[in-house]
C-alpha cells in the first residue's frame, strides 16, 4: 500500500515538475507547481512527517502559490509567449548549476550513510513515533529548530527580511 | 461492563469506512438544510415568510433546489478557458468536504468490537490539517474567476485571493493562543484540555475567540466580508458565469466551510462535545487506556464510555455547532458589507498586530503562572480569564471608536476630527472672503 502510494505521489511530483517547465501558460505552470508541492506533502505523510506535510501545504501551496497566482492574474501575464531559454551562455550556465545540484543531492543520497538519509527504517520510525507521542507533532520539529539550529533559523529569517526590503526598494517609485 | 480495548485492524477499516460515509452524508445533508435555514432566518429577520410551500414548513425545499440544479442546462461561455472553467468548482468543493474529518463530534462509543472514537481521522496534526486544506480552497474561486474571462468574475477572483491570504494570517495567529493553552495541535486533546481546565477556552482566550470569529467570517467569504461576490459591485463575482450544478457546487463549498468553521468555533473555544459542569463525560486516550482524569496522586482514573454519554455529547456538539451556524446567518443579514480597503485595513493593520500582541500577553501570563507553580486547573483558567477580559474590553473600546470603520453618518473620533478641520477652514474662509492666501 505504502509503496503504491509512494510511486503515485512520486510520479505526480515529477510529472508536475516537468509540467511547470514545459507548459506555456503561467497559470498552468502554477497549477502544476501546486500539484508537485501537494505530492511532496503526500510523500512526507508516508514518512510519518505529518507536521512537515501540513506546513508544506499551508505555507507553499496555500499561501505563497496563491500570491504567485495573484500576481500572474493581476499583471495578466502569459499572452505573449516567448521562449525564456535562449541557447548560448545562459543555457550552459544553467546546465552547470543543474549538474552541481544533482551532484550535491547524489552525494547526500549515495554517499556516507551516517548523514541520516539511510538507516534502520523501522528503528527510526519507532523513535519518531515515541517522540511524537511525547512532544506532539509540532514539538518534534520545534525543539531542535529553536535549540540546536536557532542560529541558522534566525539567519533564514534575516534572509527573507532582506528579500522583503529589496522588493520594497525596487517597487518604490523613484522620486 | 464493556470491553475497553482498541480496535483490531480489520474492524478499524470497517468502522473507518462506515464513519467516512456517515459523516459525509450528514455534512451534505446539513449543508442542504443550512441553505433552507439561511432563507428562513433571513426571511424572519426581514419580516417575511421565506420558502414554505415545498413540504411542511418548506422542509423539502433543499431537495427541490437540488433537483432543479441537476436538471438545469449547464452553460459554458464561449470565450472561457474550458478546462479551468470546469476545474474551478471541483477544486472549490474538494477541500470543503474533507476538512470535517479531524473534528471530534462525540465521546468515544463502546461497541462489541472495541471502543470507537467519534472522529473520522484523529491525525496527529489536527487543526493544521484543517488550516492547510482550507488554504487550498481559494484556488477554486480564483481559477473560476480567471477562467470565466469576464471582468466582474475576474475581479471577484482577485479579491478572493488577496482577502483569503490576509485573513489566514489572523486566523492562524488566533489559533496559536489556543495551541499555547492546549499544548497540542490535535482537536481531541483540545477538548480534553478544556475538560481538564474546567473552563471552556472562550473564557481564558476571549480575545482570540473574537479574532477567530472575524477571520473565519472573512475566510468563508460571508458577509460582511463577501468582497469576492459583492452583488452591488460585481454582479455575483467569481461565479457570475456559472449555472446549474457548477454554480451549486460553489454554494455547497461555501456552506461546508461555514459548517466546519462553526464546528471549529465550538471545538476550539466551547469545549467541543463537552457537556458543561458535568465531568462524567470527560474521556481521553492515555497510554492505550480510556481515562476520565487523574486523582490527587496523579494516577489515571479509568472512564466508562456508554452509548448514552455518546448520544448526549453528540447532542451537545450539534447544539453548539448549530448555534454558530445561526450566528453566521444572523451576522450576514444584520451587517452591511465592508469596503474593500476597510477589509484590508482590518486584516493587516488591526487584527495582525493585535493578535500578535495578544499571543505575547497570553504566553507571558502562562509563563508567570507556570513559574509560580499554579497547577493547570480552575485558578489557572480564571487568572487568564481576568487578563483576557481586560484586554478584550480594551480592544473592543478601541475598535469601536470609529478608527477602523466609520458609518455613513459616523461621528466617532475620526469623523469628529475631520468635521472640526472642515469647520476651521470654513471659519477661515469667512474671515477672508476675497480668497487671498495670508
Amino acid at each position: 500500500m505504502t509503496e503504491i502510494l509512494f510511486v503515485l505521489f512520486a510520479v505526480v511530483a515529477l510529472g508536475g515538475a516537468f509540467g511547470v517547465v514545459l507548459s506555456r501558460t503561467p497559470v498552468a505552470s502554477l497549477l502544476f507547481m501546486v500539484a508537485t508541492l501537494a505530492s511532496v506533502a503526500g510523500i512526507y505523510v508516508l514518512f510519518e512527517a505529518h507536521f512537515l506535510a501540513a506546513i508544506q501545504v499551508l505555507v507553499y501551496a496555500g499561501a505563497i502559490m496563491v500570491l504567485f497566482l495573484f500576481v500572474i492574474m493581476l499583471l495578466n501575464l502569459g499572452h505573449d509567449y516567448r521562449a525564456d531559454l535562449k541557447y548560448g551562455l545562459w543555457s550552459l550556465l544553467a546546465l552547470v548549476v543543474a549538474g552541481l545540484t544533482a551532484g550535491v543531492l547524489g552525494q547526500a543520497f549515495w554517499g556516507a550513510s551516517d548523514t541520516g538519509f539511510r538507516g534502520d527504517g523501522a528503528a527510526v520510525a519507532a523513535a519518531l513515533d515515541a517522540a511524537v507521542r511525547e512532544q506532539g507533532a509540532a514539538g518534534v520539529i520545534a525543539e531542535p529548530l529553536f535549540t540546536d539550529y536557532v542560529v541558522a533559523f534566525e539567519l533564514m529569517g534575516l534572509l527573507l527580511l532582506v528579500a522583503i526590503v529589496a522588493a520594497v526598494v525596487l517597487a518604490k517609485p523613484k522620486t | 461492563m464493556h470491553e475497553m480495548n482498541q480496535l483490531t485492524t480489520f474492524w478499524f477499516w470497517v468502522i473507518g469506512g462506515v464513519k467516512v460515509l456517515a459523516v459525509f452524508t450528514v455534512v451534505m445533508a446539513a449543508v442542504a438544510y443550512m441553505t433552507l435555514a439561511e432563507r428562513r432566518v433571513s426571511a424572519f429577520i426581514q419580516d417575511r415568510l421565506g420558502p414554505n410551500r415545498v413540504g411542511p414548513f418548506g422542509l423539502l425545499q433543499p431537495i427541490a433546489d437540488g433537483l432543479k440544479n441537476i436538471i438545469k442546462e449547464e452553460t459554458m461561455p464561449g470565450t472561457s478557458a474550458k478546462f479551468y472553467f470546469v476545474l474551478g468548482p471541483a477544486l472549490a468543493i474538494m477541500p470543503a468536504v474533507v476538512t470535517f474529518a479531524v473534528i471530534p463530534f462525540a465521546a468515544p462509543l463502546p461497541t462489541p468490537v472495541g471502543t470507537v472514537d467519534m472522529i473520522v481521522a484523529d491525525v496527529p496534526i489536527g487543526i493544521l490539517y484543517i488550516l492547510a486544506l482550507s488554504s487550498l480552497a481559494v484556488y477554486g474561486i480564483v481559477l473560476a474567476g480567471w477562467a470565466s474571462n469576464n471582468k466582474y468574475a475576474f475581479l471577484g477572483g482577485l479579491r478572493a485571493s488577496a482577502q483569503m491570504i490576509s485573513y489566514e494570517v489572523a486566523l492562524g495567529l488566533s489559533v496559536i493562543a489556543v495551541l499555547l493553552l492546549a499544548g497540542n495541535v490535535t482537536l481531541t486533546e483540545m477538548v480534553w484540555q478544556q475538560q481538564q481546565l474546567g473552563l471552556w477556552f472562550v473564557f481564558p482566550l476571549s480575545l482570540a475567540f473574537i479574532f477567530f470569529v472575524i477571520s473565519a467570517l472573512a475566510e468563508t467569504n460571508r458577509l460582511p466580508f463577501d468582497m469576492p461576490e459583492a452583488e452591488s459591485e460585481l454582479i455575483t463575482g467569481y461565479h457570475t458565469e456559472y449555472s446549474a450544478m457548477k454554480f451549486s457546487m460553489f454554494f455547497i463549498a461555501e456552506y461546508s466551510h461555514v459548517l466546519t468553521a462553526s464546528a471549529l468555533m465550538a471545538t476550539l473555544f466551547f469545549g467541543g462535545w463537552d457537556i458543561p459542569v458535568w465531568t462524567g463525560d470527560d474521556m481521553f486516550w492515555h497510554e492505550g487506556a480510556l481515562i476520565r482524569g487523574f486523582d490527587d496522586a496523579g494516577a489515571p482514573i479509568p472512564a466508562t464510555p456508554s452509548i448514552l454519554i455518546t448520544l448526549l455529547t453528540l447532542g451537545a456538539f450539534c447544539t453548539k455547532t448549530a448555534f454558530f451556524v445561526f450566528l453566521y446567518i444572523w451576522i450576514r443579514w444584520t451587517l452591511p458589507r465592508f469596503r474593500y480597503d476597510q477589509v484590508m485595513h482590518l486584516g493587516w493593520k488591526v487584527l495582525l498586530p493585535a493578535a500578535l500582541g495578544y499571543i505575547v500577553l497570553i504566553a507571558g501570563t502562562m509563563l508567570v503562572l507556570d513559574q509560580l507553580g499554579v497547577p493547570f486547573g480552575l485558578l489557572y483558567g480564571l487568572v487568564l480569564t481576568g487578563v483576557s477580559g481586560v484586554t478584550t474590553i480594551a480592544f473592543l473600546f478601541f475598535i469601536d471608536r470609529d478608527r477602523v470603520i466609520a458609518g455613513a453618518h459616523g461621528m466617532g473620533a475620526v469623523a469628529r476630527r475631520r468635521e472640526a478641520s472642515r469647520a476651521l477652514l470654513a471659519r477661515r474662509a469667512a474671515a477672508n472672503p476675497d480668497g487671498s492666501v495670508s
